[in-house]
């Protein structure tokens, strides 16, 4: 996926999401504006016949925030409760249990997370330095991708220590939703006949 | 009809491949290929295209998915099965709504493979399916995801291949045909999964291949699938200064195979866990089973690991207390599956061998000894003499030799992406070689464990049109009818029979051969039977020749044959005498016909229904 600098990663934009989510849940007023402007929660496309789905990314707007239509976020959802138990994980309260059994689940939900990752994404690092290595930033250097920290003054090249290398989702791969997928069923409850 | 690609279907027992060459952009070894992503509900109103179908058909109960969740990017218009990821993971909370392992089915001698049978122990409410219908369902699901992806180069237009085992007999050979053309398929051939293998290693070599075989070499392959192992021997010819790969022999049915490992973990894990008292339910035991096996994967890649955790998750939404948690030790895998699956046996071991309680059988004829080494073992001694009469290859076999001497080994299934498994059958094959004064085999380097079957059937698609090479053979077996001889009845044995040779060792696809001097009188408007025999090590017989005495294991009996002469223009009753015909099929299958003297051809059927059940 191609990001133009102004725009928002996708790690942001899946935060963006959420918060979109619940603005639209909990604010009339916004999720009015969400549905005049023709932004938010709009029905997922009928699955077409490609291979590989990608998400449709939003139309831009005028208005210098987007919402991103939450169905991704919640497939997002969907397939980490379904591989990796992380709503579960969650919401459980940690106080009353042995780190042993915290770990025991943590397997599952570590190895379940993983499985989610590579299924669903391409995953690089944006720097391909060695993290404690030595960089300079060029001018022009994508804002967006790297962020500068501590003594932040001058101006281009910037020299400096690569403390995180980073992460970058150069393909996203989620699922195609059928018309009448209801997507708010994050894991249906299951009855045993 | 000009097609654009060479398609190549793997039609597994556990998982499906549908894998493809563009002809256009390949000339002669170099080829343009990949593997297609098929589209399939992974959950309800999910979809997903991933590079394997499960070979896995779900029945849902009306009432049980909400409407419009069964959704695909064709129209599903009709469609109340689902195929794929979804089925195989909804199946294993439901089992009596699940068809599996239909291609095991399909070669099932003793059941009606037409029948709606499947799945096998679904209640009275469940609409059931044929072996054959499933099997179709899961080739047209991957004609419909081709369509998809490639809406300028319609799937009928191409050269299809579709894989099955080397040891299907010629009525296993003609349901599959049969389902193929179910499924809309124009014309599909049909390969064997080991010559595949082989195809898809010499594609991935670019030419390279020619170093790593030589003329006079015998490659064994070895391929232990999810549900089945299959075994064949390919020999190197060289013939005007080519190498020249010939399938000499293949081996019997066995329903053994990736899965089967699996589940044996998952019960030692879980007689561990029921010795401490906890006791697992259904569900839990497939989340043992899954559990068990990415810790075989990774105790059998990493040989310093010696334990890996298991954890099976609570079925509530409680994860953290309700998890059990438990763990596979290097000791258990060694056992289980090294010296359970794989053990260092000698040559002369041969699998054990139980007669079958009971007169019905119901479910599939699963292997009854594990030691795939020990069926190995013995399809080498029996194939001992399969290359004596091989140009080339006369003086490398002695009378001495008490089994078939390989001298390379090409392993395929994702048992052997284990470096620990190949690594043990290439030592005790090396061990029986040793024994016998024989240079150790090696291992052929380079195979593509997972998708070589379906790579290697596209291949085959692009060869048979002159595109590279080619392995030769013809049919792995000979073919014989039970003909009465005519000898005085003795009373209370029943009149001994003959074996009439019909079809000879190697027949090559195209040719037909007439029986000679032999008649047949078939009666106008009734079935006649024959009692059908095969042999995969009488390569010498001719067609014409009756056998009187043949050893128990030479011929194997099959299901019977049968030709019905329609009346039309007959008086019923009349005897009309007829001449069989033998045809090897350019698609892959073996035809029987019956010639009356005017020349009017009928078709002998494979009676593929279970004889006692008539």
């Amino acid at each position: 996926m191609n990001t133009p600098t102004q725009l928002p990663g996708f790690w942001s934009r899946l935060s963006l999401a959420f918060g979109a989510f619940f603005k639209t849940a909990g604010d009339a007023e916004f999720a009015a504006r969400v549905r005049d402007n023709g932004v938010g929660p709009v029905a997922a496309p009928a699955p077409a016949p490609v291979p590989t789905p990608a998400p449709a990314p939003a139309a831009p707007v005028p208005t210098p925030l987007r919402a991103n239509t939450p169905e991704s976020a919640l497939q997002l959802l969907t397939l980490l409760q379904r591989e990796a138990r992380l709503i579960d994980f969650a919401n459980e309260n940690l106080a009353s249990y042995a780190d042993a059994d915290i770990g025991a689940a943590a397997r599952v939900v570590h190895e379940g997370c993983a499985r989610v990752l590579k299924e669903h994404f391409t995953i690089a690092p944006v720097r391909s330095e060695a993290e404690g290595a030595r960089v300079t930033l060029e001018e022009g250097f994508d804002a967006a991708s790297v962020r500068l920290t501590g003594n932040v003054v001058g101006k281009a090249p910037f020299k400096g220590t690569l403390s995180h290398r980073g992460w970058r989702a150069t393909d996203v791969r989620l699922p195609q939703l059928a018309k009448e997928h209801d997507a708010s069923v994050i894991a249906p409850a299951e009855v045993e006949l | 009809m000009s097609a654009r690609y060479a398609i190549g279907i793997d039609l597994g027992t556990t998982h499906s491949a549908l894998s493809y060459v563009d002809l256009e952009a390949s000339d002669g070894e170099n080829t343009a290929h990949g593997v297609l992503p098929i589209p399939q509900l992974s959950a309800p109103g999910t979809v997903e295209a991933l590079p394997l179908l499960p070979s896995f058909l779900y029945l849902p109960h009306p009432d049980e998915l909400a409407p419009g969740e069964l959704a695909l990017p064709w129209s599903t218009e009709g469609e109340t099965a689902v195929a794929g990821e979804m089925a195989r993971s909804r199946g294993a909370t439901t089992p009596i709504r699940l068809v599996s392992s239909a291609k095991s089915w399909l070669c099932h001698p003793g059941v009606d493979r037409r029948a709606a049978i499947l799945p096998a122990d679904a209640p009275e409410e469940v609409t059931r399916i044929s072996p054959l219908e499933a099997s179709t369902r899961y080739l047209q699901h991957l004609r419909r995801a081709w369509d998809g992806a490639h809406p300028d180069a319609p799937f009928d237009q191409q050269q299809v291949t579709v894989t099955i085992p080397a040891s299907f007999d010629p009525g296993a050979r003609e349901l599959t045909a049969e389902a193929a053309r179910n499924a809309g398929y124009a014309s599909a051939t049909l390969l064997e999964e080991p010559q595949a293998a082989l195809y898809s290693w010499i594609q991935g070599s670019k030419g390279a291949w020619r170093k790593q075989v030589k003329a006079g070499d015998i490659v064994l392959v070895v391929d232990v699938g999810g549900g089945t192992s299959d075994f064949s021997l390919i020999a190197i010819l060289e013939r005007d200064g080519k190498l020249e790969p010939h399938r000499v022999a293949v081996g019997d049915h066995i329903l053994l195979g990736g899965d089967n490992m699996d589940l044996a973990l998952a019960h030692l894990v879980a007689r561990k866990l029921a010795a401490n008292g906890t006791q697992l339910d259904a569900w839990q035991m497939r989340a043992l089973t899954y559990g068990c096996r990415g810790a075989k994967e990774h105790l059998l890649a990493d040989p310093n690991a010696t334990t890996w955790p298991i954890v099976v998750p609570s079925r509530g939404s409680k994860l953290i207390g309700g998890s059990i948690r438990t763990e596979l030790t290097r000791e258990e895998v060694t056992a289980f599956i090294t010296d359970g699956f794989f053990p260092r046996v000698e040559a002369g071991a041969r699998p054990a061998t139980r007669t079958r309680a009971g007169l019905t059988q119901l479910g599939l004829p699963y292997a009854q000894d594990a030691a795939i080494t020990k069926h190995l073992s013995a399809f080498l001694a029996r194939q001992a003499g399969a290359t004596a009469e091989l140009e080339g290859f006369a003086g490398r076999v002695s009378a001495e030799h008490s089994f078939l001497h390989p001298s390379a080994v090409l392993f395929n299934g994702g048992v052997f992406k284990s470096s620990i498994l190949a690594q043990r059958v290439m030592d005790t094959i090396n061990d029986w070689l040793y024994m016998e004064g024989a240079e150790p085999a090696r291992m052929l380097e380079g195979a593509d464990l997972d998708l070589a079957v379906a790579r290697g059937a596209a291949y085959y698609s692009y060869a048979r049109r002159g595109g590279g090479v080619r392995i030769r053979g013809g049919t792995a077996r000979s073919y014989y009818v039970g003909v009465e001889s005519s000898m005085p009845a003795i009373p209370g044995m029943e009149p001994p029979i003959q074996a009439l040779c019909v079809a000879p060792f190697g027949m090559e696809e195209g040719g037909e051969l007439e029986l000679p001097g032999q008649e047949f009188g078939l009666v106008v408007g009734e079935p006649v039977h024959f009692r059908f025999f095969g042999s995969t090590t009488r390569r010498q017989d001719a067609i014409g020749d009756v056998l009187d005495f043949w050893g128990p294991d030479e011929l194997q009996e099959m299901n019977e044959i049968q030709a019905t002469l329609p009346a039309e223009g007959r008086t019923p009753g009349d005897v009309v005498q007829v001449k069989l015909h033998a045809l090897a099929t350019e698609a892959g299958t073996l035809e029987l016909a019956a010639l009356s003297p005017e020349g009017q051809r009928w078709r002998v059927e494979f009676d593929v229904r279970n004889s006692a059940n008539q």
